[in-house]
């Protein structure tokens, strides 16, 4: 159920980016620590779609890896489990360097004329 | 068919997050503090709050209850003589899991913020969806009970993490559960540091004083400690 929440929020951001045009492609940046499971947000997102302008876009997931930050001791890590506490100090002040996306980078739309990026 | 690229670079949850400041600057604005209180269905948020909302020392309290349908919860607390106002989220596609920032802001005309100092929001029983969804509270708490087992923040760290104080409730259950207490709180600690966590029982009352504490200087706009 979280991807369906998630999912309307995708389908909102690019409708109001897309100026009425139809979505062809929604490129998003989804970082690892957001416990999403992408075969689920696409199904749902296709769901959600239908009857706006995503009606029938691809929706395009890069996986950001999770990397950590210790504050303390400057040392950088990846993460596959969700261990926030440092491995070289074992401190807690941790920022997270990458891992958190949950962004819309890009749209690609129908467009009249011009800009043409697609192969012909 | 031309098809064109439109750069962007927005955080698909913004829209929230815009509405959520709106709901912030609103309760700023009426000297209301908010805490988004969270949890799996059946922790006992609903208790927990039973246990103290009519008597925090010079404080005074509203409840706002999310629920997908009925208002059990909200008449439990009405009975405690505070506002209580209910949300149900099943006008929603299927039923919302969670409040999110337009659904509280529906329900603000309906809070008496000239009344209260403090706001409770007790959100959906869900220990995935409201983790994402700010709706401009000042403090969020999540409860986490024993009998949920100790490998939940390790599996929710989402939740585990959006939260600033993590109530561990049904400790009175211990002797009859193969839960090992040190272990859920070292999971919790490897999943959010140095977390402020209060042990406790809402059925016996043990470490209720530390969570009334706590909440009193939420309201009282004193920084919380535990």
């Amino acid at each position: 159920m979280h991807e369906l929440s998630l999912s309307s929020a995708i389908v909102n951001t690019a409708a109001k980016h897309a100026g009425g045009r139809r979505v062809l492609v929604v490129n998003l940046r989804v970082g690892r620590l957001r416990q999403v499971v992408p075969d689920t947000l696409d199904f749902y997102f296709q769901f959600v779609a239908r009857g706006t302008v995503c009606e029938a876009a691809r929706l395009e997931q890069e996986v950001i890896p999770a990397r950590l930050r210790c504050r303390g001791c400057a040392h950088e890590w990846a993460i596959e489990i969700p261990a926030f506490r440092c491995p070289a100090c074992a401190g807690g002040d941790v920022a997270i360097a990458s891992g958190d996306e949950f962004e819309v980078e890009s749209l690609e739309i129908e467009a009249e004329e011009a800009e043409c990026i697609a192969p012909r | 068919m031309h098809r064109t690229k439109v750069r962007v670079v927005a955080d698909a949850l913004d829209a929230n997050n815009t509405i959520a400041a709106a709901n912030r600057a609103d309760f700023d604005r009426a000297g209301v503090r908010v805490v988004n209180f969270m949890s799996a269905p059946g922790a006992g948020k609903t208790t927990l709050l039973e246990r103290v909302v009519a008597d925090l020392p010079g404080v005074r309290v509203g409840v706002l209850e999310g629920d997908v349908q009925g208002s059990m919860d909200a008449d439990r607390l009405a009975g405690l003589h505070v506002p209580v106002v209910q949300l149900n989220t099943d006008g929603g596609f299927g039923g919302e899991c969670h409040l999110d920032a337009n659904m509280v802001r529906s329900a603000i005309p309906a809070l008496p913020l000239d009344d209260i100092d403090l706001l409770i929001v007790e959100n959906v029983g869900n220990l995935v969806c409201p983790a994402e969804f700010r709706i401009g509270e000042d403090a969020r708490v999540m409860v986490s009970a024993v009998t949920e087992g100790e490998d939940k923040p390790l599996k929710y760290p989402l939740m585990f993490r959006a939260c600033e104080l993590v109530l561990v409730n049904k400790i009175d259950l211990l002797p009859h559960l193969d839960v090992d207490l040190n272990h859920l709180l070292y999971n919790i600690d490897q999943v959010h540091p140095d977390v402020p966590r209060i042990v406790l029982s809402a059925r016996t009352g043990e470490g209720i004083d530390a969570w009334r504490n706590w909440l009193t200087r939420i309201g009282a706009r004193e920084e919380a400690v535990v």
